[in-house]
């Protein structure tokens, strides 16, 4: 094999992919959308049919009322992110799609749980839920209803303590997120 | 003010439109009537999928947009493989489907169907139409999308009611996609960083898919070849890009392509794909697809990239300006392209110890690889439009037509689609009228839309179909035989239709040959023959396509 003899010498072993590398880790994609019908059939579509699983979703206005946010969270070990961005902007009806980076976001989840809580055990219930912030929205004889506000691993600490007293069942939201600082999501 | 399918027509002269195919029924019965007055030339096909296909062999010929209308349910259910085909091989269609009245959705009307849910994901994008004075707007953003970009199809559905309703109509200056930006330019750094790889290559080859086609960019892969004296190769959506007698191509690659452009794949030390998507078709077992090689991927969709094969220099963009600044910056570093000697005689030593090949026994019988190339002598060496079916009439087509110009070859690579080789015909020839508009099908192929051989009768379009008879599903029997131990299931097709006889009953002229001798002859007769003309040739019943990469396999074990 010849010399290649040109001005600029590149050995082709220097050059590097851009694989599509799973990163492992959870990330929270901010998509902005066209508030029109349909919109979410075809995100929830593109991931189905593409094999790709969501672990969260929650879809929301924004201050523009032409434009709608999806927050949906999903596996970075399952799945290369930089793919599913890809497919996702394919979609016409998606103007903007942000990976948000874990520290400079906040993330916030809404969840309800339906608690036991008899005489015995009431007390015991109320100092968690005041530990983790939390409210109680609505009271029974046997059991309260308690709001929880907080990132993704609060709500599931929070799970976890008020588990032995009998949980009896549990709504989330999901997470929605922003980026921190003046700039836009 | 006008009835909003009125200004669907004027919509459609705005964008050019001369010509749609299509089929009426109730829920597009206003759509039919605004078509009286319009002066659009509407082609009655005998079958939705007909009018589909046709629109995308339209489509495929002239680089336009295709259009198609069908009405609401089964209508728009039958356009549903067309939609899925164009979706595959990235065609420019717009398809306008009717709805039942809004009062009936969601009531399971009669002929209503979730048209916009059974095709969502196999459109580029679609549209309901929710108030009729958004008609026109829509209409233009639909040829906008599928036209721009990666072509692909779009479908409007129209609810009957809306359809009818009266509105202001105003012609539609510009579109407002805010979610819609192609990337058109490709990345300075990234082009001049190719330009670079490329010059310091040794073993370079490119590798070009349909896009090049789509880009009308074959001019630009011609003078980029030129420039490093690099060999190409083209997929199956990609033949004509470049011109195959020239002494720098090595053939088609993939499964049935030349051993030459396969091993000179699989020993590349840079492979430059443009417009192409690293099917498996053409990678084989994917971890030892050209284990050498590093990869500049050219591609107007981003998520194509590092899909399947990730890519060393990324580019993003329009092929036609990509490859016309690459050339600029190749040749600005005035690389020696004598280092390519060494390469070049490997490539060649390939050429010639495996030339195409088959066994053309001197007896009567006519081996389906010698009937194409009669076809190709009988057209004067390929001046004509080829469409196909698909199977192995489809491969051998590919393998021994020698496609020296784009949009000379129209067939179903992603989808493959049987029946999709004459209506796509008929839609070529109403598009260039002054190219011939031949058809190489297959006898399972012909018969999955042979209605419309009456469209093409009655609209005096003069498709000249080619039937390489060999009584089975050719393909599929060829695959029972090398991996299912010949235990053929379902493949033997017998000796039906009647072909000539088929062919008078649609008012088409019906021809037998079984000369070996006179073929060529025959064949220039047949496509001589006015109107539409049928061809049944009897071909070997048993016969292989090779080379093949087996599924799953590599390059390096090419059999055959």
């Amino acid at each position: 094999m010849g010399e290649p003899g040109t001005k600029e010498v590149l050995s082709l072993e220097e050059l590097e992919a851009s694989v599509g590398l799973r990163t492992g880790r959870k990330h929270i994609l901010s998509i902005l959308v066209e508030n029109k019908p349909g919109v979410l059939t075809r995100i929830a579509g593109l991931f189905a049919r593409r094999g790709f699983n969501i672990d969260t979703l929650a879809v929301g206005p924004t201050d523009d009322p032409t434009l709608s946010r999806i927050t949906l969270t999903l596996d970075g070990a399952m799945h290369p992110i930089d793919q599913v961005t890809k497919q996702l902007h394919k979609l016409v009806n998606v103007i903007k799609i942000r990976d948000l980076e874990p520290s400079e976001t906040v993330a916030r989840e809404l969840a309800l749980f339906k608690v036991s809580a008899d005489g015995s055990t009431r007390a015991e219930v109320m100092q968690m839920v005041e530990i983790f912030r939390g409210k109680i929205i609505d009271v029974s004889k046997r059991s309260v209803i308690i709001e929880v506000t907080g990132s993704f691993d609060k709500i599931e600490a929070f799970e976890r303590m008020v588990r032995p007293f009998g949980l009896i069942e549990m709504a989330r939201t999901g997470e929605i997120a922003i980026s921190r600082g003046r700039g836009e999501t | 003010m006008m009835r909003a399918v009125d200004a669907i027509m004027e919509c459609l002269k705005a964008e050019g439109v001369d010509v749609v195919f299509g089929y009426p029924g109730g829920a597009n019965l206003p759509t039919y009537d605004a078509f009286v007055d319009a002066g659009i030339k509407h082609v009655l096909v005998r079958h939705e999928a007909g009018g589909g296909h046709a629109a995308e062999g339209y489509a495929k010929a002239s680089g336009r947009v295709g259009v198609v209308f069908a009405t609401s349910g089964p209508g728009a259910t039958n356009i549903v493989t067309p939609l899925t085909d164009a979706m595959m091989d990235s065609v420019p269609l717009v398809a306008f489907t009717g709805q039942v009245r809004t009062e009936l959705l969601g009531t399971d009307g009669f002929q209503e169907a979730d048209t916009f849910g059974i095709t969502m994901p196999i459109v580029k994008h679609s549209f309901v139409i929710q108030h009729p004075a958004e008609i026109p707007r829509v209409v233009h953003e639909a040829f906008h999308i599928a036209r721009t970009g990666r072509p692909g199809p779009v479908l409007i559905d129209i609810p009957q009611d809306l359809s009818r309703a009266e509105i202001d109509y105003q012609p539609v200056e510009d579109v407002h996609l805010p979610g819609y930006q192609p990337t058109l330019d490709g990345n300075s750094k990234q082009i001049r960083l190719a330009a670079k790889a490329l010059a310091n290559s040794r073993r370079p080859v490119l590798y070009a898919g349909g896009g090049v086609i789509n880009a009308e960019a074959s001019e630009e892969l011609r003078e980029l070849a030129r420039s490093g004296n690099f060999p190409v190769t083209c997929t199956l959506m990609g033949l004509g890009a470049y011109p195959a007698p020239d002494p720098q191509w090595v053939g088609m690659l993939g499964m049935h392509g030349t051993r030459a452009a396969n091993y000179t794949m699989d020993e590349a030390d840079l492979i430059v794909a443009i417009g192409a998507r690293f099917d498996d078709r053409i990678t084989g077992k994917l971890s030892e697809f050209a284990p050498r090689a590093k990869f500049i991927h050219i591609d107007i969709d981003p998520a194509e990239i590092s899909k399947n094969v990730p890519a060393h220099i990324p580019i993003v963009g329009d092929a036609k300006r990509i490859l016309a600044r690459l050339v600029g910056e190749y040749r600005a570093l005035e690389p020696d392209n004598a280092r390519l000697t060494g390469w070049w005689e490997r490539i060649d030593h390939w050429r010639s110890t495996h030339p195409l090949k088959y066994d053309d026994s001197a007896d009567s019988e006519i081996k389906p690889q010698f009937l194409v190339e009669s076809l190709y002598k009988a057209t004067d060496n390929g001046e004509c439009i080829l469409s196909s079916d698909v199977g192995q009439h489809q491969m051998w087509a590919a393998q021994y037509f020698h496609f020296n110009k784009p949009r000379r070859w129209i067939n179903s690579g992603g989808l493959g689609t049987m029946g999709f080789g004459l209506p796509a015909a008929i839609g070529a020839a109403i598009a260039v009228p002054e190219v011939p508009s031949v058809l190489l099908t297959g006898d399972g192929s012909f018969q999955m839309n042979i209605q419309e051989l009456a469209t093409a009768r009655q609209f005096d379009v003069p498709v000249k179909c080619v039937i390489m008879n060999n009584g089975y599903l050719g393909m599929v029997r060829q695959w029972q035989e090398l991996f299912w131990d010949r235990r053929y299931s379902n493949v033997d097709m017998g000796s039906f239709p009647d072909w000539v006889k088929l062919a008078e009953a649609y008012g088409a002229t019906g021809i037998q040959l079984t000369d070996k001798g006179t073929l060529v002859e025959d064949l220039k007769a047949a496509l001589a023959t006015p109107g539409p003309v049928v061809v049944d040739v009897k071909v070997t019943r048993e016969a292989n396509v090779y080379p093949m990469i087996a599924p799953g396999a590599a390059a390096r074990e090419m059999v055959g």
